[in-house]
């Protein structure tokens, strides 16, 4: 089969790929660009552990075509620190332990950076709603929520 | 140890592996690749129960791509005969679980497996093997799987001198039932069922196996146990131990569910055959057709009790579902089902049932909350019964230090009443409760475990510390044994590295399961820090030249002792290791332990509920588990493992079930279908660490993972009878369900 000629940005830096037309975006992202924290934990966009944006908005990359990314702009957990600095959700997260096994973080924190990113003051139902597309089968999700709203505040007190 | 002048032990650290976790980097076990990799896929049975006349894989073999192809004739047999045990698992049993051999036993049940170049020619491959089945009636329930005419799955196996599903059987008693039960006031006898739940570990099982020219094995998988996947392996490729490394992938859930292989020895056996590394993951559908739930049951539970409160008799029967072959965990839903009480007359018996569905797997404190959901809902009813509140009657009866347990330990000092006193003064209690809204407790056991830990500490040239261990860290153990490690040497935390062996670097250990991590692996460290202590204190002594029973080591430093005290201007551990060479080479140690003592853990929860009348929904709206936890050496983690336990609680008391359709398959694989807890369904779960020291652990450890998924099933249930005067006598207590009675109740008024 011929393979399609893909030209996108992920996290921020121009990619080409080559990839079939029934390709995932998670599959192009893990077997083919080797960019592996975006997890599969189901493959059918009920777990959110793939969670990546394209243009901005949150979306499973398992129920994605990649021939969609096309011009678009991908952002993935890879991409969510700045070098050694990282994103105060990310260090929030450790600070509070927000995980235990870590197979849902990179989702997680995709989802939780893309709402806090649209509504810095986020109320506890808020976060739990946002985040009902991602499942934690270690936490409770507990800490998670109490995290996102720790950050929120430090981010809004420290702007 | 246990002082607040800990600067670790007891400290909310960072977790070592954090960073690699919130960034991505952590690899799991589908995230390694190796050049030439190919891809392995499983053909699985159709049918829910069928002989397999013949297998023939010419036309998959013939397919452009394909590299190897396997059946159960490349996997080593075990004879149904006789038992070979590894652990708690029989290589029988294992053998016929990862590859069928005389029968498909289960929808979904492995017959084939391939490796191709790419994954989809692998799933075409599977597509053309061709399997010659004769499709045999087949049987998911028990109730169905022991009656007299049921279809037999194993002819071979045996119950009261006929071939039956009875699998096995396991009894404990304790004083005399019958005479017990003439002493009560009141006797309340009920039945009770509960369906089969996954573990839902986000993580499907994943591997990579290349084996070389030579027959040498390296494994990389998610596991709960490396050597376990190196064991079994070998036992089921007749690689020996010693040419296979299993190298643990960072593990995303478990629960028990990683505690056995599925996909490790197929992908050996088609690495060896093609040549290639080869790769298998299991789809979310797979894992939920074939891989290990934990056990639906049925029990019987009666109860006598005096009108003073003093339980006197309990009996419990127990038929629980292995799945299609021997193995369900009737030892903890039998023993833990009345350990958190001193009552003097006890009978429990537990059968194992197997049937056409997947062979269950272990699942946090296996059968343990099938012991207590039956036994802590007749406790509520003996409650009111006698017009006592229910926390006040489990006070009462509550186990402590001399108890004899109807399973057969003597406790020594245990912190159940203490978890009682905890619920009954907790503001919790007082909150004043709306309409349709109500209040349950209950409480659980498990047993926790100690056995194989191995552990090296050794010191850089640096000064700085490693710290390897042989387990996988499944909830932030990593950071805990740093605690440990940072205290003992008197150093700060951040010099401390932990590290997961793998089988070769290693010593051996048993598997993370059992709640027997941190306590096993807590001890080994503690030895082998403590041997590298005896060694710069030496090595000081040395340089100093005076005797080594004349140095302290006190944060960090070797300090003259006694007469010579102030003699000598202190070494610190970075001087130390700087002199290493002239002192005796380098500085480190291991320990090889067997350990003992891990003890018993005991909670009791308390949930606020509020059921939606109109659609029949449960909302759990207040949650607080009262654990001892013995010592919390990571408050966060330890928090995190009780808040963890108790929402799985609730999607096994509230959603999650196993849905066969009319063929015998699952007709739920997924998650949108089986519903786990997601985090709108949630509130804050609030949780109580009591700290009751193990007096048999250097730190005080008691396992903490289990116990927390032990008690919310009955503590739900009793809620929900608070808000609507309904008793529910099976779960999932699902909407449809809840909706149900509350028709019921209308119509019987």
């Amino acid at each position: 089969m011929v393979k399609l000629h893909i030209s996108t940005i992920i996290n921020g830096e121009p990619e080409e790929f080559l990839c079939e037309p029934e390709e995932t975006m998670l599959d192009v992202l893990r077997d083919r660009l080797s960019l592996t924290g975006s997890k599969e934990g189901c493959g059918s966009g009920d777990c959110g552990a793939c969670s990546i944006t394209v243009d901005g908005s949150l979306i499973c990359s398992c129920l994605m075509l990649a021939a969609e990314s096309e011009g678009k702009k991908i952002e993935t957990i890879e991409g969510m620190s700045d070098g050694e600095t990282l994103h105060p959700l990310q260090q929030k997260f450790l600070e509070e332990a927000a995980l235990q096994c870590g197979i849902c973080t990179p989702g997680m924190l995709v989802a939780a950076k893309a709402l806090l990113d649209e509504n810095p003051d986020p109320t506890e139902t808020e976060v739990r709603f946002w985040l009902a597309g991602n499942l934690c089968r270690c936490t409770g999700y507990d800490k998670i929520v109490r995290a996102v709203l720790d950050t929120a505040q430090e981010i809004r007190e420290t702007k | 140890m246990n002082d607040a002048n800990n600067k670790w032990i007891g400290k909310r650290t960072i977790r070592p592996d954090g960073a690699d976790k919130v960034t991505g980097q952590a690899t799991f076990g589908a995230d390694t690749t190796m050049p030439g990799m190919i891809w392995g896929k499983v053909l699985r049975s159709p049918h829910a129960h069928a002989n397999i006349r013949s297998i023939d894989t010419s036309k998959a073999e013939s397919l452009p791509g394909v590299k190897a192809v396997i059946t159960s004739a490349d996997v080593t047999n075990y004879s149904p005969e006789k038992s070979v045990i590894l652990g708690i698992q029989d290589m029988r049993w294992m053998t016929r679980n990862v590859m069928a051999r005389e029968k498909a036993l289960f929808h979904g049940h492995p017959v084939a497996a391939v490796a191709a170049t790419s994954q989809k020619i692998a799933d075409q491959a599977c597509k053309l093997i061709e399997v010659d089945y004769e499709v045999l009636p087949w049987v998911v329930e028990i109730d169905d799987a022991i009656k007299s005419d049921a279809p037999i799955l194993h002819e071979f196996i045996e119950f009261e001198g006929k071939p039956s599903n009875i699998a096995g059987t396991l009894e404990h008693k304790k004083g005399d039932v019958q005479t017990g039960f003439e002493e009560a006031d009141v006797i309340v006898e009920r039945s009770f069922t509960t369906r089969p739940v996954h573990q839902g570990y986000i993580e499907p099982h994943a591997c990579l196996v290349s084996v070389s020219a030579d027959g040498r094995a390296t494994i990389w998988s998610s596991s709960q146990g490396q050597f376990m996947v190196r064991a079994m392996t070998s036992m089921l490729t007749d690689i020996p131990q010693s040419s296979i490394r299993a190298i643990p992938a960072e593990i995303g859930g478990g629960f028990g569910g990683k505690t056995i292989v599925y996909l490790e020895p197929l992908a050996t056996i088609l690495s060896k055959k093609s040549g290639r590394p080869v790769k298998m993951v299991m789809s979310r559908e797979e894992v939920m057709r074939a891989s290990g739930p934990t056990s639906g049951s049925k029990s019987t539970v009666k109860m006598g009790i005096k009108k003073d409160g003093s339980i006197v008799a309990a009996q419990g029967t127990y038929y629980l579902q292995a799945g299609a072959l021997p193995g369900s965990p009737i030892r903890g839903a039998v023993g833990c089902a009345f350990a958190p009480y001193d009552i003097p007359n006890v009978h429990a018996l537990g059968y194992d049932v197997v049937s056409n569905r997947s062979k269950v797997a272990a699942y946090r404190a296996p059968g343990a909350p099938i012991g207590a959901f039956a036994v802590e809902c007749v406790i509520d009813e003996i409650s009111e019964a006698i017009g006592m509140d229910p926390l006040e009657v489990r006070l009462k009866n509550a186990a402590k230090e001399g108890t004899q347990a109807a399973h057969g330990p003597v406790y020594p000092r245990i912190g159940y009443y203490e978890t009682v006193e905890a619920a009954l003064s907790h503001p919790h209690r007082e909150i004043p409760l709306g309409k349709f809204q109500g209040r349950g407790v209950a409480s659980g056991f498990w047993f926790n475990a100690g056995g194989e830990s191995s552990s090296q500490v050794n010191i850089t040239e640096d000064g700085n510390v490693v710290v390897t261990t042989g387990h996988p860290d499944i909830g932030g153990s990593r950071a805990s044994i740093a605690n440990i490690t940072a205290e003992l040497l008197g150093i700060d935390y951040k010099r401390v590295s932990v590290l997961i062996g793998d089988t070769a670097t290693i010593g051996y250990s048993n598997l993370t399961g059992g709640s027997r991590v941190l306590f096993a692996s807590g001890m080994a460290v503690t030895d082998s820090t403590e041997k590298v202590i005896v060694s710069l204190k030496e090595r000081a002594a040395k340089i100093w030249d005076i005797d080594p029973e004349a140095v302290d080591w006190e944060d960090g430093y070797a300090r003259p002792a006694g007469a010579n005290a102030g003699m000598f201007d202190p070494l610190s551990l970075e001087e130390l290791a700087e002199r290493a060479t002239e002192t005796g080479g380098p500085i480190g140690a291991g320990s090889q332990l067997n350990t003992a003592g891990a003890e018993g853990g005991f909670a009791t929860h308390m949930c606020d509920v509020e059921v939606d009348i109109d659609l029949g929904i449960v909302r759990i709206i207040r949650y607080t588990s009262f654990q001892d936890v013995g010592r919390a050496v990571h408050p966060s983690y330890v928090e995190g493992q009780l808040q963890g336990g108790a929402a799985q609680g609730i999607g096994w008391a509230l959603n999650e079930e196993y849905i066969y359709d009319s063929e015998g398959r699952v007709d739920n694989p997924g998650f949108l279908d089986y519903r786990m807890p997601v985090c709108s369904d949630l509130p804050m779960l609030d949780t109580v660490m009591i700290e009751v020291p193990n007096p048999k652990h250097p730190q005080g450890v008691r396992g903490v993972g289990e116990v927390p998924l032990v008690p919310p099933l009955a503590a739900i249930r009793n809620a929900i009878y608070d808000a609507l005067g309904i008793r529910f006598y099976g779960l999932p207590m699902s909407p449809p369900v809840v909706l149900e009675a509350l028709e019921q109740g209308e119509a019987a008024e």
